[in-house]
C-alpha cells in the first residue's frame, strides 16, 4: 500500500515535472531556445557525419557488390593511395602489349580484360551529332561482361573483330536516342573523329555508377582503339581478371603476379613495380578510411556534446538563481528536496530532448543531402538516431544534476525572502 | 483542554558572525482550535523567527514544538515540507504566487506536492477559489489581477488542503485599505466556519480584528491579551 502510493507519487512528480518544465521552457523561449541550439548542434554533428559515412559505405559497397568479388586488378598504382607518392608515379605505363602477353601466359583466370578508355566528341551520324563528349571504351572479348554490359541487340564484339582490328562500334542507348531517333542503328556507320565504324550492337540499359552514366558510352575492339585514340606513352592500362571462384581467388592472383613480373622482368630480389588489388580489399581499405573519419567526427562529437552540455548546465543555473522566490514559495507549500530534484532535472533532460530531436532530424537531413548530392540512395541511422538520444539523456541529466542539486537545498526562508 | 500547536521553552539562536543573536529566547505558547490569534512585535522582537517556526520553515535551536502530536523539533526537511504541506496554509504580505501561473494552477500547486489526482486537484482549487469569490478570475495570471485579488488566491491556495491553521504574515500590508479590509472580512469568515488562523503584524488595527493578541519582545511573549 505504501510503496504503491510512494509509485504513484513519483509518476504523479515526474507527470506535473514534465509539465512544469514545459512551462518553465515556453516562459524563457530566448534561453531554451539557444541552449536547444547547442544540443542540436552537438547531436547533429554525430548523427550528420554518421548519417553521410553510412550513405557512402552504403553506396560503396553495393557498387563493390556488383562488381563481384572474385574480381581483381593489375594496376599501375593503388586503388586508393593518400599520398601520391613519387615510387607509384615513376613506375612505367602498363601496355596493351603488357595485357596481351599476360593473356597468353595467365591460364587459371576465368576470364581477363583490358580497361582503358577516352574520351571522345565528334562523334556523328548523318546530320546528327552529340554535342556532350562520350567515353569510349577499348574492348577485348571479356570487357562487356567486365562491365556488367549487357548487349540488348545485336552482338559483342568477337576476338576476330580485335584480331583484325575491325571498325565496329558497341553503343550504349543514350547514344543511340540521339543518333538513331527514327532509324535502327545495326549496320549503319557513324563517324568517331571522323573514322568510320558500324554498329553492331545496342546494350541495354544500366543507370549511373560512381556518378557516371552508364548508358552514355561506346565500344570498340581495343586493338582498333589502340591504332586510332590511344597514345601508348600516356596512357595506362588496367587489366581486370575474373578468377573461376572465391576459393582460387588467392592462388590465381599469385599466379598472375608470377606472370607479370616475368612480362616486367623483374629479378628474384625486386620488388613488385605494379599493383594487384581486389575487390575485397578495396573494401577493406574504404572501411579503414571510414574508420577514420568516423574516429576524428567521433571525437569532434564529444567535444560538441561537452560544450552543449556545460551550456545546459549554465542556463540551468540561471534559471535556477532566476526562480529563488519561485522555489521558495514551493516549498513553504510543502514541495520537498525530491520534488525540486526532479523538476530541475526534467527541465534539463527535456530541452536537452528537444534540442537532440531537432540536432538528429537535421543531422539525418544533412546526411542524406550529401547522398543525394553523391547521388546515393538515402538512409535513416536509426541506431545512431538511438544514441543520440541516449547521448542527449545523459547530457540532460549528467549536466543537470549539479543546478538540481543546488535548487533543490536551497533553503525556503532566505529563498522566500529573495528580492531580484 | 488540547492544544493544536504547544511551543515549550523555544530557543532559537543565530550566529551571525561570530555572535550569538538570540532571536528566541525561551518562548513559550499554546494554542488551541478555533482561535484566531494576531502576533505583534517591533522588528528585531523574534517575531518573524516565531512565525517562521509555527510555519515549520524552522526548527527551534532548543525546546519543543508540538503540532498535533507531532514533534517538529525533532523532524528532518521532508517532514517538515509534508507538515507544511498538510497543515499549514500561508498567506504572505508579497502574495508570493507563481507570477506565470494562472490563479487555478496557482492553487492547484499544493495538491501536486500533497499527491492528489488531477481531478480532485481542479475540483478542489475550483471549489477554493469560489469560497473567495474568484469564481470568474480562475484562468487570469497574477499581473492581470488586482492586488486584493491576488491575495484573494493566494487564500484560496492556503485553504485548498484544508490546513490547520492559516499563518498570515501581514496580509494587508501591500494593499490598500479597502482591500485590506475586505481581506480582514474573509478572515473573519473564516474563522467562524471554524478555521484557526493566526496573524503576523506590525499594525494595531488589523491586530485588532484578532481575538487574542500576543505582543512580542526581546525573543519572549510580552503580553496575551484577550479580546
Amino acid at each position: 500500500m505504501n510503496k504503491n502510493k510512494k509509485k504513484s507519487h513519483l509518476k504523479n512528480t515526474i507527470k506535473e515535472s514534465f509539465r512544469m518544465s514545459i512551462e518553465a521552457i515556453k516562459d524563457n523561449k530566448l534561453r531554451s531556445i539557444l541552449t536547444l541550439i547547442g544540443i542540436a548542434i552537438g547531436v547533429f554533428s554525430v548523427v550528420g557525419v554518421m548519417t553521410a559515412i553510412k550513405t557512402l559505405e552504403n553506396h560503396v559497397n553495393s557498387q563493390l557488390d556488383i562488381l563481384g568479388s572474385n574480381k581483381f586488378y593489375v594496376m599501375k598504382e593503388p586503388a586508393l593511395s593518400f599520398q601520391r607518392s613519387k615510387e607509384y608515379w615513376k613506375r612505367k605505363n602498363i601496355t596493351y602489349q603488357d595485357y596481351l602477353d599476360l593473356e597468353k601466359l595467365a591460364k587459371t583466370p576465368h576470364s581477363m580484360s583490358a580497361e582503358m578508355a577516352t574520351y571522345e566528341d565528334d562523334i556523328s551520324y548523318k546530320d546528327k551529332e552529340l554535342t556532350k563528349e562520350i567515353k569510349i571504351y577499348g574492348a577485348t572479348f571479356w570487357s562487356v561482361r567486365h562491365h556488367q554490359f549487357l548487349i540488348d541487340y545485336g552482338r559483342s564484339i568477337t576476338d576476330d573483330d580485335i584480331r583484325f582490328n575491325r571498325k565496329v562500334v558497341i553503343l550504349g542507348p543514350d547514344i543511340v536516342d540521339i543518333l538513331f531517333p527514327y532509324e535502327y542503328p545495326i549496320g549503319k556507320k557513324i563517324k568517331i573523329e571522323g573514322i568510320e565504324h558500324l554498329v553492331i550492337g545496342v546494350t541495354g540499359k544500366k543507370g549511373e555508377m560512381f556518378g557516371e552514366n552508364q548508358d552514355y558510352m561506346a565500344l570498340i575492339p581495343a586493338s582498333t582503339f589502340t591504332q586510332y585514340y590511344w597514345d601508348e606513352d600516356e596512357s595506362n592500362v588496367e587489366i581486370v581478371l575474373e578468377s573461376k571462384s572465391q576459393e582460387e581467388l588467392r592462388k590465381t592472383m599469385d599466379e598472375i603476379i608470377g606472370h607479370f613480373r616475368v612480362i616486367r622482368k623483374l629479378k628474384p630480389s625486386e620488388k613488385n613495380n605494379f599493383e594487384i588489388v581486389n575487390n575485397k580489399e578495396l573494401a577493406n581499405q574504404i572501411d579503414g578510411f571510414t574508420g577514420g573519419i568516423k574516429l576524428f567526427a567521433g571525437a569532434v562529437s564529444v567535444i560538441a556534446l561537452l560544450v552543449a552540455g556545460i551550456g545546459i548546465m549554465n542556463i540551468m543555473l540561471v534559471s535556477v538563481s532566476d526562480r529563488i522566490k519561485e522555489i521558495g514559495i514551493r516549498k513553504a507549500i510543502g514541495a520537498n528536496r525530491i520534488d525540486i530534484l526532479i523538476q530541475f532535472l526534467m527541465e534539463a533532460f527535456f530541452l536537452c530532448q528537444f534540442g537532440g530531436i531537432i540536432g538528429i532530424v537535421l543531422g539525418i537531413l544533412v546526411g542524406n543531402l550529401i547522398g543525394f548530392v553523391l547521388n546515393v540512395s538515402p538512409v535513416i541511422p536509426v541506431d545512431w538516431a538511438f544514441y543520440g538520444l541516449f547521448i542527449c539523456s545523459i547530457i540532460g541529466i549528467g549536466f543537470g544534476i549539479y543546478p538540481a542539486w543546488h535548487a533543490a537545498n536551497l533553503d525556503p526562508i532566505n529563498s522566500l525572502r529573495y528580492d531580484k | 483542554m488540547s492544544f493544536i500547536i504547544s511551543l515549550k521553552d523555544i530557543e532559537r539562536f543565530y550566529d551571525v558572525g561570530g555572535e550569538v543573536v538570540r532571536a528566541l529566547d525561551g518562548l513559550d505558547l499554546n494554542i488551541s482550535a478555533n482561535e484566531y490569534i494576531s502576533i505583534m512585535g517591533p522588528s528585531g522582537s523574534g517575531k518573524s523567527t516565531l512565525m517562521n517556526m509555527i510555519g515549520c520553515l524552522d526548527t527551534p535551536t532548543n525546546g519543543t514544538y508540538e503540532f498535533e502530536n507531532e514533534y517538529v523539533h525533532e523532524m528532518d526537511e521532508g517532514q517538515l515540507a509534508s507538515i507544511r504541506n498538510r497543515k499549514i496554509g500561508f498567506v504572505f504580505q508579497t502574495f508570493n504566487l507563481l507570477p506565470k501561473s494562472s490563479a487555478l494552477r496557482n492553487v492547484e500547486v499544493p495538491l501536486i506536492y500533497a499527491n492528489i489526482s488531477k481531478k480532485e486537484r481542479i475540483d478542489r482549487a475550483k471549489e477554493s477559489l469560489i469560497d473567495v469569490g474568484l469564481e470568474d478570475r480562475m484562468h487570469h495570471k497574477p499581473n492581470e489581477l488586482s492586488g486584493g485579488q491576488r491575495q484573494r488566491v493566494a487564500i484560496a491556495r492556503a485553504l485548498v488542503n484544508k490546513p490547520s491553521i492559516i499563518l498570515a504574515d501581514e496580509p494587508t500590508g501591500n494593499l490598500d485599505s479597502k482591500s485590506g479590509v475586505e481581506i480582514l472580512n474573509i478572515f473573519n469568515q473564516l474563522h467562524d466556519k471554524g478555521n484557526t488562523i493566526i496573524l503576523v503584524t506590525h499594525e494595531e488595527e488589523v491586530a485588532k480584528n484578532a481575538k487574542r493578541m500576543i505582543l512580542i519582545l526581546d525573543g519572549k511573549v510580552k503580553s496575551d491579551i484577550k479580546n
